[in-house]
C-alpha cells in the first residue's frame, strides 16, 4: 500500500505496480476518512474496459504471487489519519496478511548531510517483521532510515524515527510496532514536481527485495522499461496550451 | 519549501496533503483543554434533517418514511435551476424535508426564504408516484446526479479554451445499464465532493446510478449552462416526469430575470 506522501510517489509507485502485473479489482476500502473521488478505470488498456467505475481506495490482488494492493487516490480529511490507520490495520490483522509493505517518500529538503551524500532510498521495519526478513535486508545493503532528535530545538532531545511529508508513514510504524503487525516501510526522499521517475525507482528498489516482476538486467531482450505506465498518467500537468500563448 | 521574489522561505503546500501531519504531531503537544474543544466542534458538526415549515427534526429517518425507486439530486445552480424548471414544474411535488448541516466553515442563514437555484438542500417527491429514496440500498432504486464544474477543470490535450461549451460528460456505476446521453468522462478526468461521494456510495452498494456533469465556462445561473442537461430528459428516470418543456422554458426565463434583477446593485 501507499502511503499518501510528498510528490505522492508512493501512490505513483503502487499505480505502476497494478498496471504492469494487470491486478484485478477485488474489492473497496470503504472509508470516510479520505476525501471522495470517482472516475473511470486508470488502468483502462482497451475502450471495453475504459468505463469500469473507480472510487477513491481500492484493493487489488494477484492471487499467482500472493500479491494484494490496496490503492489510495485523495487525501485524508482533517483529523481522521489515525481513524483509518487504526481501521487499515484491524483490517490487515483480520485477513491475516503474512506482511504488509508501505510505499512512501520523505520531504529531500529534510536530509541531514550524511543523508545527502547516501543513497535516496531508506527502508524502516517493525520488530515482528525484522524477525521474518533482517537476513535478507541486510544482504542487500540497504539504508535503515536514521533516527532524528524529536524535539530539534532542544539539544539533548531522545532521538525518534522521524518522516517529514511521509502522511500516515511514521503513524502506521508506531502502530506496527505496538500491535505486532509486520510492516515494511520502504521509502524515498524527494521533492515535489514531476514524480514519475521517484516512483520508478522506488518499485525497483522494492522489486530488488520482492521480485516481482524480473529484474531487467537479467534480461537482455527486455525493454529498458519493464514497468508499464497506466493510461491516467497523461495530462499530469494539465491540459494542452493556447496557441495564442505563443 | 519554496522562496519568493524578495528571499523569504515560505512553506507551500503540500499536493499529498501532508502539512496537517504536523499538526497532529503537535497534537500529541496539545493540552485536555485544547482536545476537549476540538471533541465539542467535531460533536457540533451535524447534519439534521428535518420538516422546513414547522422546524421539527424528523422522528424517523426520512428515508425509511419515504421509500423510492428514483433518487435524482441536483448539485449546484445550473442544476438546481434545471431539475426546477424542467422536471419539478409538471405534477405536484410536495416537500418531504430538507437537511440542514453546521461545520466550522459554515455561513448559514435563514433557510427558509431562499429560491431554488441558492444552495440548500431540500428533499421533494412527487405526489402522484411517491418516489424519494430509501436508506436501505434497495435493489430496484436508481440514482441520478446533476452538477457542473468549470471548464478548466477538464483535461484535454488540446487547449481548454478551444472547446464548445457547455458539454455534458456522465460517469456510471458498474449496474447502471442504460446508455448514457452524452460520453463517458474519459481519464484522467475524475469528480470530486459530493457528487463523487454518492456515486461512491452507489457502487460499493452496487445501486444503478449515473452522474451527468455539465462542464460551462459561467458559473452563476446561466441559461446555456442549464439547457445542455436537456439530453438528459429522455432518461428512463425523468422521461416520465417531463410533461410540458415550452412551459418549462418559460419557468426557466423567469426564474433567471428574478435572479438577474436581485443581482443588481444599482437598482
Amino acid at each position: 500500500m501507499p502511503a499518501v506522501s510528498v510528490g505522492n510517489v508512493g501512490q505513483l509507485a503502487i499505480d505502476l505496480i497494478i498496471s504492469t502485473l494487470n491486478m484485478h479489482k477485488i474489492g473497496y476500502f470503504y472509508t470516510d476518512c479520505l476525501v471522495p473521488m470517482v472516475g473511470n478505470n486508470p488502468y483502462a488498456t482497451a475502450e471495453e474496459n475504459s468505463a469500469e467505475l473507480s472510487i477513491n481506495a481500492e484493493v487489488y490482488a494477484l492471487p499467482s504471487k500472493k500479491l494484494v494492493a490496496l490503492q489510495l487516490r485523495s487525501i485524508f480529511i482533517k483529523y481522521k489519519s489515525k481513524s483509518f490507520c487504526e481501521k487499515l490495520l484491524s483490517w490487515v490483522k483480520c485477513s491475516g496478511c503474512a506482511k504488509v509493505v508501505v510505499l512512501s517518500s520523505s520531504h529531500s529538503y529534510h536530509r541531514n548531510d550524511l543523508q545527502l551524500r547516501s543513497t535516496p532510498f531508506r527502508y524502516l521495519l517493525t520488530p515482528s517483521m525484522q524477525k521474518s526478513v533482517q537476513n535478507k535486508i541486510q544482504s542487500l545493503n540497504w539504508e535503515e532510515m536514521e533516527k532524528t532528535p524529536c524535539i530539534p530545538e532542544i539539544d539533548d532531545s531522545e532521538f525518534c524515527v522521524r518522516v517529514p511529508g511521509g502522511g500516515i508513514t511514521k503513524l502506521l510504524y508506531d502502530e506496527g510496532c505496538s500491535k505486532e503487525i509486520p510492516i515494511a516501510i520502504l521509502l524515498k526522499f524527494v521533492s515535489e514536481g514531476d514524480n514519475i521517475p521517484d516512483a520508478l525507482g522506488l518499485v525497483e528498489y522494492l522489486n530488488e527485495w520482492l521480485q516481482i516482476i524480473k529484474p531487467h538486467c537479467e534480461d537482455p531482450t527486455a525493454s529498458s522499461l519493464p514497468w508499464k505506465m497506466p493510461s491516467s498518467w497523461r495530462l499530469l500537468f494539465g491540459s494542452g496550451l493556447p496557441p495564442a500563448l505563443f | 519549501m519554496a522562496a519568493t521574489f524578495f528571499g523569504e522561505v515560505v512553506r507551500t503546500p503540500c499536493r499529498a496533503g501532508t502539512e496537517e501531519e504536523e499538526e497532529e504531531e503537535d497534537g500529541n503537544r496539545e493540552t485536555p483543554e485544547d482536545r476537549e474543544v476540538r471533541r465539542q466542534l467535531a460533536r457540533k458538526r451535524e447534519v439534521r434533517l428535518f420538516r422546513r415549515q414547522t422546524k421539527t427534526t424528523l422522528e424517523v429517518s426520512l428515508l425509511e418514511k419515504h421509500p423510492c425507486s428514483k433518487f435524482i439530486i441536483a448539485i449546484g445552480n445550473n442544476a438546481v435551476a434545471f431539475l426546477s424548471s424542467f422536471v419539478m414544474n409538471s405534477g405536484a411535488w410536495e416537500e418531504v424535508g430538507c437537511a440542514k448541516l453546521w461545520n466550522e466553515w459554515c455561513r448559514t442563514t435563514d433557510t427558509a426564504h431562499l429560491s431554488p437555484t441558492e444552495a440548500f438542500c431540500v428533499f421533494y417527491h412527487l405526489k402522484s408516484n411517491p418516489s424519494v429514496f430509501g436508506s436501505c440500498p434497495r435493489k430496484n432504486m436508481q440514482v441520478t446526479i446533476l452538477t457542473c464544474r468549470h471548464v478548466t477543470d477538464y483535461k484535454t490535450s488540446e487547449s481548454t479554451s478551444s472547446l464548445h461549451t457547455p458539454f455534458l460528460k456522465a460517469l456510471k456505476t458498474q449496474n447502471f445499464k442504460e446508455p448514457p446521453f452524452c460520453s463517458l468522462l474519459e481519464q484522467p478526468n475524475i469528480v470530486h465532493d459530493l457528487p463523487a461521494a454518492v456515486l461512491s456510495y452507489c457502487q460499493v452498494w452496487r445501486i444503478p446510478a449515473v452522474l451527468y456533469l455539465c462542464y460551462t465556462d459561467v458559473m452563476k445561473l446561466d441559461l446555456i449552462t442549464i439547457e445542455a442537461f436537456k439530453p438528459v430528459l429522455s432518461s428512463k428516470s425523468l422521461k416520465c416526469l417531463v410533461k410540458n418543456i415550452p412551459q418549462s422554458t418559460e419557468i426557466l426565463k423567469k426564474l433567471m430575470t428574478t435572479n438577474e434583477i436581485q443581482s443588481n446593485i444599482y437598482t
